[in-house]
């Protein structure tokens, strides 16, 4: 046994080193300060690079570029400092350069409170990006997900050349728990793959069928062109519409096409139930001991955990709640993934059960949402 | 030398437009320097500045209006031997003051070359931050309101080393940006250009007068002998590698057992000071010398050294799912900041809790049962307190024990301080 204690916003920086992290930059913000504290202690005595930048967005442009001249960057911070990374979070997905973002979610609106957690940037994380295209977010529940999924994040960012959001919330980024790092099932690290260094090389040219394009770093031999403007694959400015359209189609599919490969997900099946609780975060915990509790009662219900929000895991969604008559769904939130859950599971009846004021959702307030609807 | 300019892609700005000159003194700069494509990067964001890269064959980045420093910075922090050149027009000087004034404090070895033509070429010709306030253009009369800057002034009270400022049509332009380029640390290089498809429609600016304008201005100080430092990279890495490589965390053993099963929860109550964070890490850590899982969720103030600190802890034979508490089995209650926090949970103790208290903390009757200390008495100062109530709570063999706590101790501390914990410990047993 290797048990620690530890808390999550620390797991995920030593995540992300595991992962191969060699370079951060972040802005301090409370509930994620922590991880820059994390990363301060072991990137640089490593060779690593771990800066502060004068704002949100010069924290996640230095990621850009250092991605772009082939390092592994992560940035943290909370909602006001997703607000800020919005443009540059575009930039990564319109030209497919590679980072993990962790948002440790904290009370929203706006500055909110900076010490109470919520779930309250799930369709932000989604649809804040200008064009509207596609991306992964993981969502951790407790401190051994911050360190896997981190992992996970690096994984899928470099495979796929995207932003990854790690979905944090400050009830488990700031909360401590033993956590037994040993027996931790971390998957392969992944790197990003290296395009032949030949002078016919072009940034964003794929080959039939492929979908993500071989990468190169700034800096070395072959000249290497990253722009934010709208490109076809030599990565220069176009206004073919059929150059575009090839580029944004392969955006989409690129992360669309794959979800089942990185569906994380957890389950807690309980016979005969006829509600199926879904719950992602730091909620998934309290929907634990709820539908342990009432396991025995004739009000059983089971419950699935979704540690991949975005894309949607239509699929494994469908299919799970299939057996079911009835879904609950909680969240930290007024209503923000029941929206999709509507959307995938026409016509079944779904329950929803929301809170918004820093604190816990209760397991008895979902209790009893299962019993009396 | 070959030039570096990009032979398919020609320069394509209005005619008369004084950025075809900068990339043309550009190119020669780089020719005379000895460079290769791939020895540079040219880092752009948007606006007619912007499409400089393009016509270059070197490494590119063009990025979003006022960020090419950041993008430049990640670039040269990745890539130290690239030389790493950024353009920006007044338009990104101003949007991007912040990533401006902070390189000028970094000091990181980019050169900037500040397209400065006074006005927003590319959305019509509104005003910049440059724009003089006597000047006709596509922002009414906003521009007679504000002063223009002098970014050299700026940029060098900033602490950046290399500062200075040219025209376009200047002999000694190619100079210029090799003198800008060579500095081993930040260069800013303010160019004075005319943009014939907006600017000097309205108003008048010919090379002469550029020259005229620039005599005018009060003579840069020689921020080089002022803000010549160790470049930003070359110090990063001389102090990183000074750095410690942290130890992973220590594993903690399982020596102990516990006093109780099942779901136990803790709450500590307590004010600024009397290190309640640290008491509830040591009731985790006890737990987990003894198997147990354990989570620790803490609430305090954005202030330091006032206000309530509470701690709130649950240990448990199982996996902790739920980390809120809901029916604790101990209380710790040390200073009315905390208490006040807690209130409604304190009406509904159960009678099987136990209370912990410091003499004079007013508590509402409730069921549980209720221990007072008189830490005072026993010369316990209020910042040892939290961890005397531990010491109660291993005597009475509630939720610890004494070589839970112990252990507790030793994986926390070193060895000064777990000697000074031991002997407030004793204090409590007297």
């Amino acid at each position: 046994m290797g048990i620690s204690l530890m808390e999550g916003n620390e797991a995920i920086g030593r995540g992300a080193a595991a992962a191969g992290c060699n370079f951060f930059a972040g802005y301090p913000i409370t509930p994620a300060t922590t991880i820059y504290n994390t990363m301060l202690k072991l990137l640089p005595p490593k060779g690593g690079i771990c800066m502060q930048g004068e704002d949100e967005i010069a924290s996640i442009g230095f990621c850009l570029g250092a991605a772009m001249a082939g390092m592994k960057c992560m940035t943290a911070t909370s909602g006001p400092g997703i607000s800020l990374y919005s443009e540059q979070i575009s930039f990564a997905i319109g030209s497919e350069i590679p980072i993990v973002i962790i948002d440790v979610q904290r009370l929203g609106p706006s500055t909110g409170s900076a010490t109470r957690g919520a779930d309250g940037d799930i369709q932000f994380l989604r649809w804040g990006n200008s064009g509207g295209l596609p991306v992964i977010v993981l969502a951790p529940v407790n401190v051994k997900d911050c360190y896997v999924l981190t992992v996970q994040a690096f994984n899928l960012a470099e495979k796929y050349r995207c932003p990854v959001f790690v979905a944090a919330n400050k009830e488990i980024s700031m909360t401590r728990e033993t956590v037994d790092l040993e027996a931790l099932d971390l998957p392969p690290v992944a790197e990003r793959k290296v395009a032949d260094a030949d002078a016919s090389f072009l940034p964003f040219a794929v080959k039939e069928g492929q979908l993500v394009p071989d990468f190169l770093a700034i800096g070395t031999t072959i000249l290497v062109r990253q722009t934010s403007s709208t490109h076809g694959p030599d990565g220069y400015i176009t206004t073919d519409p059929e150059q575009i359209e090839k580029v944004q189609e392969r955006l989409d599919a690129k992360i669309k096409t794959n979800i089942s490969k990185f569906t994380f997900h957890d389950e807690y099946v309980v016979p005969g139930a006829d509600t199926l609780v879904i719950a992602y975060g730091v909620t998934a915990r309290a929907a634990k001991v709820a539908v342990k509790k009432l396991h025995q009662s004739d009000q059983s219900a089971s419950l699935l955990v979704l540690k991949t929000l975005w894309p949607v895991p239509e699929a494994l969604i469908r299919e799970k709640a299939a057996p079911y008559k009835r879904v609950v769904i909680a969240e930290m939130n007024l209503g923000q993934y029941v929206r999709e859950l509507q959307q995938v599971l026409t016509g079944k009846e779904i329950v929803f059960l929301g809170q918004m004021n820093g604190e816990m959702i209760k397991p008895g307030q979902i209790m009893e949402v299962i019993q009396n609807g | 030398m070959d030039s570096l300019l990009n032979s398919n892609r020609p320069p394509v700005f209005c005619p008369g437009c004084s950025h075809d000159r900068v990339l043309h003194a550009l190119d020669q700069a780089l020719i005379e320097m000895g460079f290769a494509g791939k020895d540079v990067a040219i880092v752009t964001d948007i606006g007619c500045s912007g499409l400089l890269d393009t016509f270059f064959n070197t490494h590119a980045l063009h990025g979003l209006h006022g960020r090419a420093l950041t993008y430049a910075t990640g670039i040269k922090m990745a890539r130290p031997e690239l030389k790493v050149i950024v353009t920006m027009g007044d338009g990104g000087l101003g949007i991007g003051g912040a990533h401006v004034l902070s390189t000028c404090r970094r000091n990181i070895d980019l050169t900037l070359l500040v397209l400065n033509n006074f006005n927003y070429g590319m959305t019509g010709g509104q005003c910049s931050s440059t724009t003089p306030h006597d000047a006709v253009v596509a922002s009414g009369f906003l521009n007679k309101l504000e002063k223009p800057v002098d970014i050299c002034q700026v940029a060098g009270a900033a602490g950046a080393p290399m500062v200075s400022r040219v025209s376009t049509y200047q002999k000694d332009f190619v100079a210029k940006l090799k003198e800008a380029i060579t500095y081993d640390g930040f260069s800013l290089l303010d160019i004075w250009g005319i943009c014939p498809g907006r600017y000097t429609r309205r108003n008048k600016l010919t090379p002469k007068n550029i020259k005229a304008n620039l005599a005018q201005l009060p003579e840069l100080t020689d921020f080089t002998s002022k803000n010549a430092r160790m470049e930003y990279g070359k110090a990063y890495r001389r102090e990183a590698a000074r750095q410690k490589v942290p130890s992973d965390p220590v594993p903690i053993a399982v020596t102990c057992a516990a006093p109780q099963s099942g779901r136990r929860e803790v709450i500590i109550l307590g004010g600024a000071g009397q290190r309640i964070i640290t008491a509830g890490e040591l009731v985790c850590l006890a737990g987990a010398s003894a198997g147990c899982h354990a989570t620790q969720k803490n609430d305090y103030p954005i202030t330091v050294m006032r206000g309530h600190s509470v701690s709130e802890i649950i240990l448990s034979d199982e996996e902790i799912e739920y980390t809120g508490i809901e029916n604790p089995a101990v209380v710790i209650a040390l200073a009315p900041e905390g208490v006040k926090r807690r209130m409604k949970m304190l009406e509904h103790l159960s009678p099987e809790a136990l209370v912990i208290k410091a003499a004079g903390i007013e508590l509402s009757p409730c069921q549980a049962a209720v221990t007072e200390i008189d830490f005072r008495a026993r010369k316990i100062k209020s910042p040892d307190w939290a961890l005397a109530a531990l010491a109660v709570l291993a005597q009475q063999k509630k939720i610890l024990t004494m070589d839970m706590l112990k252990a507790a101790l030793n994986l926390r501390f070193k060895k000064a301080i777990y000697e000074t914990a031991l002997a407030v410990i004793e204090k409590v047993f007297v």
